[in-house]
């Protein structure tokens, strides 16, 4: 294995990796800190989350069971479902984002430093907000999907769905600042000779991601403000009294709802595509069809979105046309699926933790996938809609697929982070605990769904033939929870016990891993020369990176001008050279220096505190709302009117405040 | 290549921001990702406008509309398209004072002698002009508005009236902040001048100001002129 003899080890001092303390965190714009707090919270989030999923298989482990009440059942399935998909994998993804883009592309930071300062508050606001709800009683009930005319306050008159209404809206600003922001960092960031069809598959699913988030997410928005508007100002949106369409809401929400399973998916999908060629020391398979499979997929995923009503009675039509397209999206998912395969094929496997996840990830969403793929056909989804096989299908693409994923991410990229390895041999007890938990627990929904069993029932009555299958399921969710306590205890150990990395402990090909672990504060010393879709490899290990294209054409900014095609370890590569300066040329390698920005005349944005104080006026401006159906009408107005002077005034200051200090 | 273009590269690097990949700006980029997204933001309003057209069950109707059977007694329209078309003609005409004001922010350096190219170039002229235009289009919707309410269209009557308001109003809300962005770059230019150094920040106000003038021009022929 191509590892680099550990680095010597640098105390991680202020100057070196930035300043600590509290407040350091509170007023940081640096990428790196702002996805390890994403990374953090969305842990707490997903803990959280699992625990509503224990108490619902605790609740469904036996017939009439009255561990939760019907109320606190629909409750904690909301909730489960809400804090999975919108505080746990969403931001799980985007800790990733903020921590990978920028190395990926070899940048020293996103494109607009303190908007993702902005972005990681309103979320850590937005999901506090949301589950302030369980302290005043009212956490929200309507499932995650939140159909309305259900939600409308008619039949939903609690605060339950405004919590849910206006969290999410605080969630959905988090999203989209994110997104313009990393879109710009991918197009516009990336360093000398990253041409697009070099970026690392990460990125590219990234990148993709981020497109599905700002055509997605305006959409619910929407529909969100519909709902909004009705239970706070009496519009008839969604009144079926006034001639509303009962569909509308589940239109506009499958419009988001659909790509929003990609927005969930491709993240995971992206790091496995970098653990699965590193740990079979071997290029992706079919680079440039992986990352047009990411295209079409999304761009698929916006025409599918009726397959969620097919029990709805659309006519014939509609159901063949949106049958037909979501079987169409199987095709770029199982070029994806292959492409991993025909990566793995030949190569020197070497099964870490990261790369059973990784495998266990093809593995389990290829079921998930056949799954959709079966319930794409309309009569056989009017025999599966709303029963437990879709929720088997839908955590065989999310716990199988995005989950898995993520995981294995950690396992892979918290050497990067931390600069220290988590322990393998927890991770094999985590890795199978989780892969047999998980199997035990989502399998046999597959054949309770079957058996007829509706899905958000608090409970059943004995002698439907479901009761081994419930049992089963809840044996599966207790393994899953040990699994997930070795991980916890493995995550947060290894921060001070675990072996020291060095730069690229697991002989990667891409940039991130040429810089020191964790990297300094500028991430890149010298703005790194991509000379092939695996840099690093044309330094360490040019003959893996035979096969793999190289410049072929030169880098306007660079003026570089070399119209031959090199290909083959022929390094430094002469397309990306300086005539008159050699050492200037091609990939470098950075040990770590221990020298700050200042040492090193490196400019970097100053700490600030206003993007944090902007998020908090945003969130108080969403709070204020709650106080309308209090009748608290001047208590709403006067708190609305507060939160939009603090965000509005801390956005002035913070705008008309240069990044940097002039240099 | 040359020497001192590699060298000046080998700079950039070290001790200041490297060039851009695309070399356009970072927030030319994010505006143009920013108005993308605010498209998806108006096409679903439209959308549910038009699908919820003809479907309120009480009046009134944006249109002249029958009841059923016959049209004994024919219902009256509400829209007003005279006035409607005068206040769009306003808005377009920002959207030219707005090319002017930018035209005028990029070429501030440039000696001017004429009094024509003296008109041509007052940035601070062109953006008052702007504002003014945005402002007096408000004037009229909130004219609009009042008018419906007097004539007992609410957002609480009817379908049209929640679709109709939440539409027309989300657009009013995107002008009134494209207001305030023009009024906050005219103090920026009384404070210390707007210059060709600025000119990006105000062809990003530019780029939102003429977005928003285009969604008008959808909704006032799709809600308006369509029937
Ligand atoms: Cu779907």
């Amino acid at each position: 294995m191509a590892t680099t003899a550990a680095a010597p080890a640098i105390p991680a001092t202020d100057s070196y990796v930035g300043t600590s303390g509290v407040w350091s965190w509170l007023t940081t714009v640096d990428h790196k800190r702002i996805g390890t707090l994403y990374l953090f919270t969305s842990l707490f989030f997903f803990l959280l989350g699992g625990l509503e999923a224990g108490m619902i298989r605790w609740q469904l482990a036996v017939p009439n069971n009255h561990v939760l009440s019907a109320e606190a059942y629909n409750q904690m399935f909301t909730m489960h479902g809400t804090t999975m998909v919108f505080l746990a994998i969403m931001p799980l993804s985007a800790a990733f984002f903020n921590y990978l883009i920028p190395l990926q592309i070899g940048a020293r930071d996103v494109a607009f430093p303190r908007l993702n300062a902005f972005s990681y508050w309103v979320f850590l606001f937005g999901g506090i907000f949301m589950n302030a709800s369980w302290f005043v009683g009212a956490a929200p009930n309507g499932g995650w999907f939140g159909y309305a005319p259900l939600t409308t306050l008619q039949f939903s008159p609690g605060l339950n769905i405004d919590f849910w209404v206006l969290g999410l809206q605080i969630l959905g600003v988090s999203s989209l600042a994110a997104a313009f922001n990393f879109i710009t960092t991918i197009i516009n960031m990336r360093a000398p000779g990253m041409n697009l069809m070099r970026m690392p598959m990460f990125t590219w699913n990234a990148f993709v991601v981020q497109f599905l988030l700002i055509l997605a997410f305006p959409v619910i928005t929407i529909a969100l403000v519909f709902l909004q508007f009705d239970r706070f100002f009496g519009t008839n949106f969604y009144t079926i009294a006034a001639g509303a369409d009962p569909l509308l809401w589940q239109h506009l929400f499958w419009i988001f709802g659909h790509p929003e399973v990609y927005i969930l998916v491709l993240p995971a999908f992206g790091l496995t595509s970098e653990i699965i060629p590193t740990f079979s020391r071997k290029p992706i398979f079919g680079y440039p069809v992986m990352a047009y499979a990411t295209m079409l997929i999304a761009f698929l995923g916006f025409g599918v979105w009726a397959h969620h009503m097919f029990a709805v009675g659309m006519g014939p039509i509609a159901d063949t046309v949106f049958g037909v397209t979501t079987m169409l999206i199987a095709i770029p998912t199982g070029v994806k699926i292959f492409n991993w395969v025909f990566t793995m094929w030949g190569g020197s496997l070497q099964f870490t933790t990261a790369m059973k996840f990784a495998i266990a990830l093809v593995a389990l969403f290829t079921i998930g996938g056949i799954s959709g793929v079966m319930h794409a056909s309309p009569p056989a989804d009017l025999q599966q809609t709303d029963t437990y096989f879709i929720v088997a299908h839908f955590h065989y693409v999310l716990f199988g697929g995005s989950m898995m994923g993520i995981f294995g991410g950690i396992y892979y990229y918290y050497p990067k982070m931390t600069g220290r390895m988590l322990s393998e041999k927890l991770g094999n007890w985590h890795f199978w605990l989780m892969f047999i938990g998980m199997n035990l627990t989502f399998f046999p929904m597959h054949f309770s769904g079957l058996y007829g069993m509706p899905r958000r029932i608090y409970t059943y009555d004995a002698g439907q033939g479901w009761e081994r299958f419930n049992l089963t399921s809840s044996i599966g969710t207790a393994v899953l929870f040990i699994g997930l306590l070795i991980f916890v205890y493995n995550f947060l150990i290894a921060g001070r016990r675990g072996a020291i990395a060095g730069n690229d402990p697991w002989g990667a090909g891409t940039l991130e891993w040429s810089i020191p672990s964790p990297p300094p504060e500028y991430n890149f010393a010298r703005i790194p020369r991509v000379t092939s879709r695996l840099p690093l490899w044309d330094v360490k290990t040019p003959t893996l990176n035979a096969e793999v294209p190289h410049t072929d054409r030169g880098d306007r900014r660079l003026d570089v001008d070399v119209g031959t095609k090199h290909t083959g370890h022929s390094h430094p590569n002469p397309a990306n050279s300086y005539p008159q300066q050699a050492t200037e040329s091609g990939m470098h390698i950075e040990e770590a220096t221990g020298k700050s920005a200042k040492d090193l005349g490196i400019p970097m944005p100053n700490q600030t505190i206003k993007p944090l104080i902007c998020a908090a006026g945003l969130t108080i401006m969403f709070t204020g709302l709650l106080f309308i159906h209090e009748d608290k009408h001047s208590l709403a107005i006067a708190t609305i009117l507060t939160g939009a002077l603090i965000m509005t005034m801390s956005l002035y200051a913070w705008v008309l405040t240069p990044l940097e200090d002039h240099h | 290549m040359t020497h001192a273009a590699a060298a000046h590269s080998a700079h950039d690097d070290t001790h200041g921001h490297p060039p851009t990949s695309t070399g356009l700006d970072n927030k030319k980029i994010a505006i143009w990702a920013f108005i993308g997204s605010e498209c998806m933001l108006f096409a679903s309003l439209i959308s549910t406008y038009l699908i919820y057209k003809g479907r309120s069950v009480v009046g009134p109707y944006p249109h002249e509309a029958c009841l059923p059977p016959g049209c004994s007694t024919p219902l009256k329209a509400i829209l007003n398209i005279p006035v409607t078309s005068a206040s769009t003609f306003v808005l377009l005409m920002s959207s030219l004072a707005m090319v002017l004001a930018l035209a005028a922010v990029e070429t501030k350096d440039q000696p001017k002698t004429t009094t024509g190219e003296k008109i041509l170039g007052s940035s601070k002229l062109w953006l008052w002009m702007t504002a003014i235009l945005g402002t007096t289009f408000l004037g009229f919707q909130a004219f609009e508005f009042t008018s419906f309410v007097h004539e007992g269209l609410t957002i609480r009557t009817n379908l049209f009236g929640s679709s109709f308001f939440t539409l027309t109003g989300f657009h009013g809300a995107h002008v009134t902040a494209g207001v305030l962005w023009l009024l906050t770059l005219l103090a920026i230019d009384y404070r210390r001048g707007l210059g060709p150094k600025d000119a990006i920040n105000v062809d990003l106000a530019a780029l939102y100001w003429h977005f928003v003038d285009v969604v008008w021009i959808a909704i006032f022929t799709l809600v308006y002129l369509i029937k």
